[in-house]
């Protein structure tokens, strides 16, 4: 094994751990504030890897422009299911929450399926194959495009929280619920917003996404279950730690079809997620409740 | 137990004891795997609804108990006789290892769902790679003495099957009830409501948690051995599934977290709709594959949303029998 081959596939896992991380991000984002834990969000994310291949098969938009359109529609639906559908709950036992999103999940992944058959579905797109030489290192265009779109739709969410008027004020409704009443905000409003915000995330991960891997409905649940690790591992409600965590998931799955079989991968990802249960369960970047 | 339930138990034990003169194949495994629903929905409901422990993961014990039963018999030709002790054996010892470490480290709610998916999934891609009990491409069980009833290697004919579903969820009811009216059965009630308040009235919540996990573990490894020899074919990919351990708990949640008929309400209904959907959708030639999930689905979002109790305490109270 050489070590310029070493360092392609870290590279890789790099580039598809940050959009991980932006996926893991609207996770982070919608639990961090609405303190709901969105189970539909991997089936949510097939939807708009759907949505791009769709576009693309009916009007040839490249998945790098079919992410506005997605991205608002998403908005506009994460909205509306939150003040439509979860809002109520808000006040209800977790195991309540957890059903609700689980039904939505399981609705969406049989309509998927029902719609697109059980076939994988892909965009195909020819500069997605060539590959950028530095040096000794071989990087993959479409991976890298994907990855920089994934930072660039991180930062400006960083931004929004940082400077935005509305972002503060979200920030407010997260850090006490009454507090933040008491001073007028309007918080299911904001709750809603931070849905469409977390799904519009969410929708250009998905974007991305289509581009380095085909689509299958069954993928759903596999990515619920890969958000869910990225983000305990990084730690429920970080944002730094939801981008910090799919780095390191994707570049320890690239790592580990090196040293075991490509098959076993993901139960270093399950095992990861159960030590960091057990023995960090803030997250490597969360605070202590 | 007033007299109207009383009576209504006895004309419903009636019935299903006598159902096999009246019925079909395709009734007859129908009402198979409501019964099985039902007990593995029951088993689910003493850690959610008796003691507030919400575990996504218990397809890790139908799992386990399936293969380690399956196992025996495969390799060694030791029956379900022998197998269930072990099946049994294994899942309280996994069952009192996830508790233990969930409980002493504090983790709970949703963690502690996620942590139970986490075992389950760790052990779905395990099994994978488990070649001496078949890996991905399956552990088959020789479908033999069709027509007879080996109660002891569990061979023998659909009805068979059905009056050994029927006896274990009979069986699982009255263990619950049981459960539900000793000192541990308050105790979990006293902890799933306050847990704070339980512990300092001086209840040990470690303990009494823990044997939830364990009684709860423990009944669902023998959903398990009966799902072995029921099907006589396991694939990792199915049965540790995720979807496995959420239509395991679809059942209570429709019929009712924390009641003793919730969980056997709730699978009836839900198998009982489901099918009747597919077959009308059948008989319209609208035949796709996810149409029953979506269906699923649909059930589940209007209960929850709706009806937060699950439907079966509403209509006790209509049909004045208890819960």
């Amino acid at each position: 094994m050489q070590l310029d081959q070493v360092a392609n596939l870290v590279i890789a896992g790099l580039l598809t751990g940050l959009v991980y991380g932006l996926m893991a991000l609207g996770l982070s984002v919608i639990f961090g504030v609405v303190r709901v834990v969105n189970f539909a969000h991997g089936e949510m994310m097939t939807i708009a890897m759907y949505a791009a291949v769709v576009l693309f098969a009916a009007f040839g938009l490249d998945p790098f422009l079919s992410v506005v359109p997605v991205a608002a529609a998403f908005f506009v639906f994460g909205y509306a299911l939150q003040a439509g559908v979860i809002n109520p709950f808000i006040t209800r036992p977790e195991h309540s929450q957890f059903m609700l999103l689980v039904a939505v999940a399981i609705i969406m992944v049989n309509a998927l399926l029902i719609i697109f058959g059980p076939s994988a579905r892909n965009v195909q797109l020819d500069y997605l194959l060539e590959s950028i030489e530095l040096g000794p290192l071989l990087v993959d265009r479409g991976k890298l495009y994907a990855a920089l779109v994934a930072c660039a739709t991180s930062a400006l969410l960083f931004a929004f929280f940082k400077f935005a008027r509305a972002g503060k004020a979200i920030r407010a409704c997260a850090d006490n619920f009454l507090g933040a009443k008491v001073v007028g905000l309007n918080v299911s409003r904001y709750y809603a917003l931070t849905f469409g915000l977390g799904s519009a995330c969410l929708a250009v991960a998905g974007c991305m996404m289509i581009l380095l891997v085909d689509v299958t409905p069954v993928l759903g649940p596999a990515y619920t279950l890969l958000a869910f690790v990225i983000v305990i591992v990084g730690g429920l409600g970080s944002m730094s730690g939801a981008l910090l965590g799919g780095v390191l998931i994707g570049v320890s799955e690239a790592m580990a079809g090196l040293f075991i079989q490509p098959s076993a991968k993901s139960m270093f990802s399950f095992g990861l997620l159960i030590l960091v249960l057990l023995f960090r369960p803030q997250g490597l970047l969360g605070r202590k409740a | 137990m007033n007299r109207r339930t009383f009576t209504s138990l006895l004309v419903l034990s009636i019935f299903l004891l006598g159902l096999p003169k009246l019925a079909n194949a395709y009734v007859l495994s129908i009402a198979t795997l409501i019964l099985f629903f039902a007990y593995a929905g029951q088993a689910w409901n003493v850690m959610m609804g008796f003691a507030g422990q919400l575990s996504l993961g218990h397809s890790l014990y139908v799992g386990v108990g399936a293969y380690a039963a399956a196992g025996l018999y495969f390799h060694y030709g030791i029956g379900p006789w022998a197998g269930i002790w072990l099946a049994i054996a294994l899942c309280v010892l996994l069952g009192a290892a996830i508790g233990f470490l969930a409980f002493r480290f504090g983790i709970s709610g949703v963690y502690f769902a996620l942590l139970t998916i986490a075992f389950a999934e760790f052990t779905r891609i395990g099994f994978d790679h488990i070649d001496w009990l078949g890996g991905p491409g399956g552990l088959f069980i020789k479908v033999e003495n069709r027509e007879g009833w080996d109660l002891v290697n569990l061979r023998g004919a659909p009805e068979m099957f059905y009056y050994v579903m029927l006896f274990l969820a009979a069986g699982a009811l009255l263990l619950c009830c049981l459960l539900l009216k000793s000192r541990a059965g308050y105790y979990w009630q006293a902890i799933r409501e306050n847990e704070e308040a339980a512990q300092a009235l001086g209840i040990n919540t470690f303990r009494w948690k823990m044997l939830a996990v364990v009684i709860s573990s423990a009944m669902t490894a023998v959903a398990g051995v009966f799902f072995a020899f029921y099907y006589n074919n396991l694939f990792p990919e199915q049965i540790f599934h995720i979807s496995r351990s959420i239509e395991i708990i679809l059942g209570p949640i429709i019929g009712g977290i924390g009641t003793l008929f919730g969980p056997i309400f709730g699978a009836a209904v839900l198998i009982i709709l489901a099918d009747g959907i597919t077959e009308i959708l059948a008989a319209l030639g609208w035949e796709f594959p996810g149409v029953k999930q979506v269906f699923y689905g649909v059930v589940l979002l209007l209960v929850v949303m709706f009806l937060p109790h699950g439907i079966w305490p509403t209509l006790a109270k209509r049909m004045g029998v208890s819960r």
